[in-house]
């Protein structure tokens, strides 16, 4: 398989009144063309910052960027000037879906003009370098293309199982359910027909009995369309229905990355196996992991995770593990990994 | 369908309003103690001389009576007669309208033109150097009285630098009329100097009356895009990589103008009923100036004509402001 977007040592974080909050740690995350990428974590373990960073949209003078790269088809995205990285990767070959299906549309404009509004920039009939991309006010929206662009959209909205396109385009966004919106957040992020769609939580705000369709419907179209997918979640269940592979993160830090199956029969780290420990289980009982989240502006040296590991040493407090693979695929940040019972 | 019922509610509610506004009026006028008889009869007037004209006037019948054949006029379109110029009030007011609206429309396109933009800028550069400027100039022009802007503009365009003239709406004589509105009349004419001369007229007065207008206009347009620039509509479409100048001027700005859009309206309206201490300070011959002098000639069916024709203005613009509202923003269409 190809590589097509790897994270290496990203380093960032975030002004605060309180100092500077270190929101990633050197984080690293690969995936392959094609792959749906698990990037798991609790709330505010920075998978959303780096799900941001990847687009280029993390808020503009507050975040800090202090090393690392970002590598999308051989190029560094950190490289690219904010409007080389929205003209040229951002809504076309990296696209979004948005945690935030209810606020993410623009509650004063139609989902057509919305809709067509991304088509009119994105599609991939766009004939790039052209003039209106110094005015974008001023610039035109061909009506060939218009009428071309229309037509994949009401296909696409087919696909994504919205009955009657038509009548849906000319509504507003606060005339749909939230499932509703949700599948056209998809449709719009594969519309440009991108190599890699960031899904920042996409089920989170969805009743419980849409989230299970939206994420089969995100699942079968990467599929069918061979389209990358970064897909952040809290949520271990979620994670293990529709990834291909999964990455932990803790306080900032990836601690282990696995193709799923390796990940829930052998986790190495121990985060990951009392993340895994923590999920309810059949007689109602949960088990949760002792210690708290560590503040991001002074956070603890070496491993994050060791004021709450048992396996800590003296190694866990004075430096951070390097990776190591266990296995093709399989790698892990940690002085004394679990192995699995030989 | 919904906005159709708006309308209609809100244009059933106009007649009520105008009569309630009426009788207050009608009322206010004729507790004040002074007795416009007397005053028109003059000092050397008998007292018989005086219930004459009374009884020749109708003031001497019970002040039901007299609101009452009020009522009858106003309905029909009949202002009454100054009781000074004896000509029809209606007429009057009629005829001095252009004036005041031509400034009004100056005015408020001056206001919207720079206070618009303006306000979306300092809000995009918030807490700059460019905001802070803005602000104080914006908190200026809301504080300043506004007569001594006039007279400083006067003083300082008219006396000192003399690239525009002191006051009136025209010197000598002014474009053939057709509408009223000297811009227009001038075009039409074709007479370019003549329209420049118009406009040099116009400058002073127009701008005294924008920089309050366009000071709110920058104060609500600033926080209405605040309101929005960090939402999440604003950061999808960033993700999705959709020009920023377009994100900003097409769908930010139609949001923050929610709020922006009320205020205007009611600039819009102070500014129709005439503004009466900057058309007496530059000798404007619109609605405002009447109003002055027929309060200090206490012509009190001027004074209750202008009143009520600022009582129609306010509920038409909010009307209008309704209306406009269910077009921006769909949600507020329920």
């Amino acid at each position: 398989m190809t590589e097509l977007l790897a994270v290496r040592d990203l380093t960032l974080g975030f002004r605060t009144d309180a100092g500077l909050a270190r929101v990633l740690d050197g984080v690293n995350l690969t995936i392959d063309a094609g792959q749906v990428m698990g990037l798991v974590g609790e709330s505010g373990c920075g998978k959303t910052t780096l799900a941001r960073a990847v687009l280029g949209v993390l808020p503009r003078n507050a975040a800090e960027i202090a090393g690392g790269e970002i590598v999308f088809k051989g190029r560094d995205l950190l490289k690219f000037s904010p409007g080389a990285l929205a003209r040229d990767i951002c809504g076309r070959a990296i696209t979004f879906i948005p945690q935030d299906p209810y606020g993410s549309f623009n509650p004063v404009f139609t989902i057509g003009t919305q809709i067509m509004e991304i088509m009119k920039w994105k599609s991939p009939r766009r004939v790039t370098g052209h003039w209106s991309e110094h005015a974008p006010l001023l610039g035109p929206y061909p009506a060939e293309r218009r009428r071309a662009d229309m037509e994949t959209v009401v296909a696409l909205l087919d696909a994504v199982q919205l009955p009657q396109p038509a009548q849906i385009l000319r509504k507003y966004p606060h005339e749909l359910s939230g499932g509703q919106r949700q599948r056209l957040m998809i449709a719009m992020a594969l519309l440009p027909e991108p190599d890699l769609v960031i899904a920042d939580e996409p089920t989170t705000a969805l009743d419980v009995t849409i989230q299970a369709q939206i994420l089969g419907l995100i699942r079968r179209l990467a599929n069918e369309r061979n389209v990358a997918v970064l897909f952040t979640t809290h949520d271990l269940g979620t994670a293990y229905e529709i990834c291909d592979a999964v990455t932990v993160m803790y306080a900032g830090q990836e601690v282990e990355s696995a193709p799923t199956d390796r990940f829930f029969a052998a986790p190495a780290h121990p985060y990951t196996g009392k993340l895994l420990a923590s999920l309810p289980r059949h007689d109602g009982e949960v088990a949760g992991i002792p210690g708290e989240v560590p503040n991001l502006v002074r956070p603890p040296g070496g491993c994050r995770f060791h004021p709450r590991c048992e396996r800590a040493s003296e190694a866990c407090r004075s430096g951070k593990p390097p990776a190591e693979m266990l296995d093709p695929g399989h790698s892990v940040r940690c002085f004394h990994p679990v192995r699995p019972a030989a | 369908m919904r906005r159709l019922e708006l309308i209609l509610s809100r244009l059933a509610w106009f007649i009520p309003t105008l009569v309630g506004l009426t009788v207050i009026i009608f009322t206010v006028s004729h507790i004040i103690p002074t007795d416009p008889v007397r005053i028109l009869a003059g000092e050397n007037a008998t007292a018989e001389q005086i219930e004459a004209l009374r009884v020749e006037l109708g003031y001497d019948k019970p002040l039901p009576v007299q609101l009452l054949s009020y009522f009858r006029d106003v309905a029909t379109g009949n202002l009454g007669v100054s009781i000074y110029t004896k000509r029809s009030i209606a007429e009057t007011m009629w005829h001095r309208l252009p004036a005041t609206l031509e400034l009004t429309f100056a005015a408020i396109f001056l206001s919207v033109v720079f206070g618009i933009p303006l306000g979306v800028l300092s809000a995009l550069r918030r807490n700059s150097l460019f905001d802070h400027c803005l602000r104080v100039v914006t908190v200026s022009g809301l504080a300043v009285a506004s007569f001594w802007l006039a007279m400083e503009l006067q003083f300082l365009f008219s006396m000192k630098l003399a690239i525009a003239p002191l006051n009136g709406r025209i010197a000598g004589f002014g474009p053939d009329e057709v509408t009223g509105f000297m811009i227009v009349d001038s075009l039409i004419a074709g007479d370019l100097p003549m329209l420049g001369l118009v406009l040099s007229h116009l400058a002073l007065p127009a701008v005294t009356l924008a920089l309050p207008a366009a000071a709110t206009i920058v104060r609500f347009t600033r926080a209405g895009v605040l309101d929005v620039i960090n939402s999440s509509f604003v950061l999808y479409a960033r993700a999705m990589g959709i020009p920023w100048s377009l994100i900003v001027w097409k769908y930010v700005l139609r949001n923050a103008l929610i709020s922006t859009v009320t205020q205007i309206g009611l600039i819009f309206g102070v500014l129709l009923s005439g503004a009466v201490v900057i058309e007496t300070v530059f000798d404007w011959p619109g609605l405002g100036a009447y109003a002055v002098n027929s309060i200090l000639q206490s012509d009190y069916k001027s004074i209750m004509g202008f009143t009520l024709w600022t009582g129609a203005m306010f509920v038409i613009v909010n009307l209008l402001v309704d209306i406009l509202h269910t077009l921006i923003d769909p949600r507020s269409n329920r």
